[in-house]
């Protein structure tokens, strides 16, 4: 393997991993939040005793997530310094935002809230947890604009002279119409995810305190698991309106990636363009060997552009295209393929959407079963429960190896209707100062890493859910205890 | 005064700020395995930073962020080239992280034991190349004409930047165990207050050292001096103002001389950003650096929000003023195992 190659597993290892934890952050987060507005506004003690059991939760998971983001930022430039100088001047910004406008505000105010339960007013303790909620929400925008603009740059032109891209309007970099799509679909997915984490586990437990006899305590879960389906209803809607939205505007934008995904070879100059549901090939991008099995007739014209008979063009008609426009040949005298890795493209785009598809399902069959204060019961009701938590990480996971796949062979996409010099291949970006060792070394070592914390990370989250909320909880908050403030000795309500 | 001048400025600001309060989260990180004998004691260690380790990284990430955006140049042959130091920072760091936050949720020793480890390496290893990262930017790097770190990793381990390592740690070292006696109430006060009288003797004799060679040999200014003295003063004022017992003073003066520090590292190098070590190829503040657009844009962004950063920061200090001793630290929270018991599970 290349150094290349190497740089680019670490990329998808590293993304992969940082983006399984963060839908959950950025989802729970909001959930807690809405359980402690639950209490502080209805004052009834089983949305503490939430607040307190998911809380625990998003903390175990909090962590992890920050820990692999760090990674992120500094890999741009350890492994991909030719594409960081290229794109500094423009990438940097909303980077450089995230962190002064969110990271700032979620690590200060999260710690506020861990340490905060017997220092802080109930009010301005509630606050810490909403401004962790939005300012998790807020990094999301910021490096999605940073993604978008590598898959659609907007807002920029081409020095010759440097040979750099040069910023020459933020407000198109953040407001690129891919960011506005992207974001969306990236934060319904993020409730998606966590709609289903606290259902899940809300409903197992209201299924085992229902058969303990304990009706108290299965209707808190209860009020839980509705608070989790009702996210994932809403999420669901909104993913699919968003993503609808995003693939037609990937369709003018990033079209290679959106023939990649149906593995559409040939073109449909007359329309009709079928979608398939199944298909097989060897693993190659040879188009020959693609056979389509199940096919819905127009349903790919009709995701494209609205219309059913919408002419789309194929992989091997664009390839032609992208060769005029861009060149034949790259700077070794190599033909360049300008399509992506088929199977992988066609296959994530369908498991992103079947896996989240999948738990929306769900989702609707437990409202249906709650129905007018229904508790439910039933053993394979609380297996179900467990079962579809992770679907919305793999459908997430799959989302982004679709995304960064797809876009390849560029690590900056051209935008058809801007400027051709704006774009730059992957193999192109990789840096040139490390050799291939040093690089695979580090990749080995962060893949033990990350495979170790993530196999705690189950075995806690596990742990913890097992545990379930606590049986008793104290209003903590120096309303609550005036007395307190004169007892110098007293130990604090939480500590490491 | 040009952007280009003032986000170096800027950069410089952001460096000072990480390294002065992540600094003292290193230093107690580093201390935990020489004050933190029972369990209490590392506990009610770990407490005096809960609050606020997370934030003060925090200040890295901006660095990082600010760099990269201002000085894309910079950032690219940094990163690349300092691969090995810099992904030995990665992994500590991120060991470190699941260590404040999973320690304490499982109440086994050998599970504590574990992840205090993280803790310590977690401290120990960033003190260490932070230093000798820096040092390497005072002396020089070997680049190329296309700006490309081709030195190599034992290069980056000269005399100079091993003594810089040091430095930056005993400094930490200082700054942490002061930062605990300012804490902390009872007998790891004392016993801090005790430490850090040490660091802060052994931290005169290593950082005068280096400074002084720093300016002699490598910096391209005069004024620089006056950042060597500077930090002279803070280091010995943090001595006088230890032994009194006067900790607000003591730990004040102590981030004056890695303010100090940090300019000193800063002058030296100026006009440079990385300074090729031939003086051939180095990278400067006018080749390295994003255009006039991008560099106003972020002056506003950092001009509207850095200064509500320091405001909500230094709430949180307030918030959480309190000295701690072992009595504060209530009963463990962690679950008793990481396997969930059988009979959890039965219905």
């Amino acid at each position: 393997m290349e150094a290349l190659d190497i740089a680019r597993w670490q990329f998808a290892i590293t993304t992969v991993y940082h983006f399984f934890y963060v839908p959950l952050t950025i989802g729970l987060s909001a959930l807690v939040a809405i359980m402690q507005t639950m209490w502080v506004t209805k004052k009834d003690e089983r949305w503490l005793k939430l607040t307190k059991f998911f809380g625990k939760l998003l903390l175990i998971n909090f962590a992890i997530g920050v820990a692999t983001g760090i990674v992120q930022e500094f890999q741009f430039g350890m492994n991909w310094s030719e594409y960081s100088r290229f794109v500094g001047d423009v990438f940097g910004a909303p980077l450089a935002m995230e962190a002064l406008a969110a990271f700032f505000v979620e690590s200060t105010f999260l710690g506020l809230w861990i340490f905060g339960w017997d220092r802080l007013n109930k009010k301005v303790h509630l606050a810490c947890i909403w401004l962790v909620a939005i300012s998790t929400t807020l990094s999301a925008y910021f490096i999605l604009a940073a993604n978008s603009w590598m898959q659609h740059p907007v807002g920029a032109i081409y020095n010759p002279e440097t040979g750099r891209a040069e910023m020459t309007d933020i407000v198109a970099v953040l407001t690129n119409s891919t960011v506005l799509a992207a974001f969306p679909h990236t934060i319904t997915a993020a409730w998606l995810t966590a709609g289903t984490f606290v259902a899940g586990i809300a409903a197992w437990w209201m299924v085992r305190e229902n058969k303990r006899g304990r009706k108290e305590h299965a209707d808190m879960y209860r009020s839980a698991f509705r608070l989790g389906l009702i996210t994932m209803i809403i999420a669901g809607i909104g993913l699919a309106v968003s993503g609808d939205f995003q693939a037609k505007l990937m369709f003018q934008q990033q079209p290679m990636k959106m023939a990649a995904a149906e593995a559409m070879c040939e073109s449909h100059p007359e329309g009709g363009t079928p979608f398939s549901i199944f298909s097989v090939g060897d693993f190659t991008n040879d188009c020959e060997n693609v056979k389509h099995l199940i096919e819905i007739p127009g349903l790919t014209s009709y995701l494209a552009k609205g219309d059913f008979n919408a002419p789309l063009k194929g992989i091997n008609e664009l390839q032609e295209e992208y060769a005029a426009k861009y060149g034949e040949f790259d700077a070794n005298g190599n033909k360049i393929d300008y399509s992506p890795n088929l199977t992988v493209t066609y296959w994530s785009f369908r498991l992103m959407i079947g896996w989240a598809a999948g738990s929306a399902a769900l989702a609707l069959a437990g409202l249906w079963l709650t129905r007018k204060k229904q508790s439910a019961s039933a053993k394979w009701f609380a297996t179900l429960g467990l079962v579809a938590i992770p679907m919305p990480f793999l459908a997430s996971a799959f989302g982004w190896i679709f995304t960064e796949m797809g876009r390849q062979p560029w690590i900056v996409a051209p935008n058809p209707n801007g400027l051709p010099d704006i774009r730059m291949l992957t193999a192109d970006g990789v840096t040139t100062a490390q050799g291939a060792g040093v690089v695979a070394g580090s990749l080995i070592i962060f893949t033990i890493i990350y495979t170790v914390l993530t196999t705690v990370w189950v075995r806690l989250i596990w742990r913890y859910m097992a545990h379930g909320a606590p049986e008793t909880v104290t209003d903590e908050s120096p309303e609550a205890n005036p007395d307190r403030e004169k007892d110098a000795d007293a130990p604090l309500s939480f500590a490491y | 005064m040009t952007l280009e001048i003032l986000w170096f400025i800027l950069i410089a600001i952001l460096w000072a700020g990480y390294l002065v309060l992540e600094g003292f989260d290193f230093g107690v990180g580093m201390l935990l395995g020489i004050l933190g004998k029972k369990e209490k004691d590392r506990r009610l260690l770990i407490n005096t930073i809960g609050p606020v380790w997370d934030g003060n990284e925090v200040w890295l990430l901006t660095a990082g962020g600010a760099t990269f955006a201002a000085f894309p140049e910079w950032y690219a042959t940094m990163f690349s080239g300092f691969y090995i130091p810099l992904f030995i920072i990665l992994i500590a760091l991120i060991v470190r992280v699941m260590g404040f936050e999973w320690r304490s949720k499982i109440e086994k020793e050998s599970w504590k034991r574990k992840w205090d480890m993280c803790l310590i390496f977690g401290a120990w290893a960033p003190s260490i190349l932070w230093g000798v990262a820096f040092a390497n930017l005072v002396r020089g790097v070997h680049l190329d004409e296309n700006h490309q770190y081709v030195g190599g990793f034992f290069a980056l381990l000269s005399p100079f930047a091993l003594l810089g390592g040091v430095v930056t740690t005993l400094l930490f070292l200082q700054h942490g165990a002061i930062f605990i006696s300012l804490k902390t109430g009872g007998e790891m006060r004392v016993k801090a207050r005790a430490l850090a009288g040490k660091f802060s003797l052994a931290s005169i004799v290593a950082a005068g050292t280096w400074a002084v060679w720093a300016q002699v040999a490598y910096s391209s200014a005069a004024w620089t001096w006056a950042a060597v003295v500077v930090a002279a003063v803070g280091l010995i004022a943090t001595f006088l103002a230890n032994a009194k017992g006067r900790e607000g003073w003591a730990f004040i003066w102590s981030a004056v001389a890695i303010v100090a520090a940090v300019v000193l590292i800063f002058g030296s190098m100026f006009p440079n950003v990385m300074p090729d070590i031939n003086g051939l190829y180095s990278l400067t503040v006018e080749n390295a650096s994003s255009t006039k657009y991008t560099l106003t844009i972020m002056t506003w962004v950092a001009v509207a929000l850095v200064p509500v950063v320091l405001l909500y920061q230094s709430w949180t200090f307030w918030v959480f003023r309190k000295r701690l001793t072992v009595d504060h630290i209530p009963d463990a929270i962690g679950l008793p195992s990481l396997s969930v018991p059988k009979a959890e599970l039965q219905d």
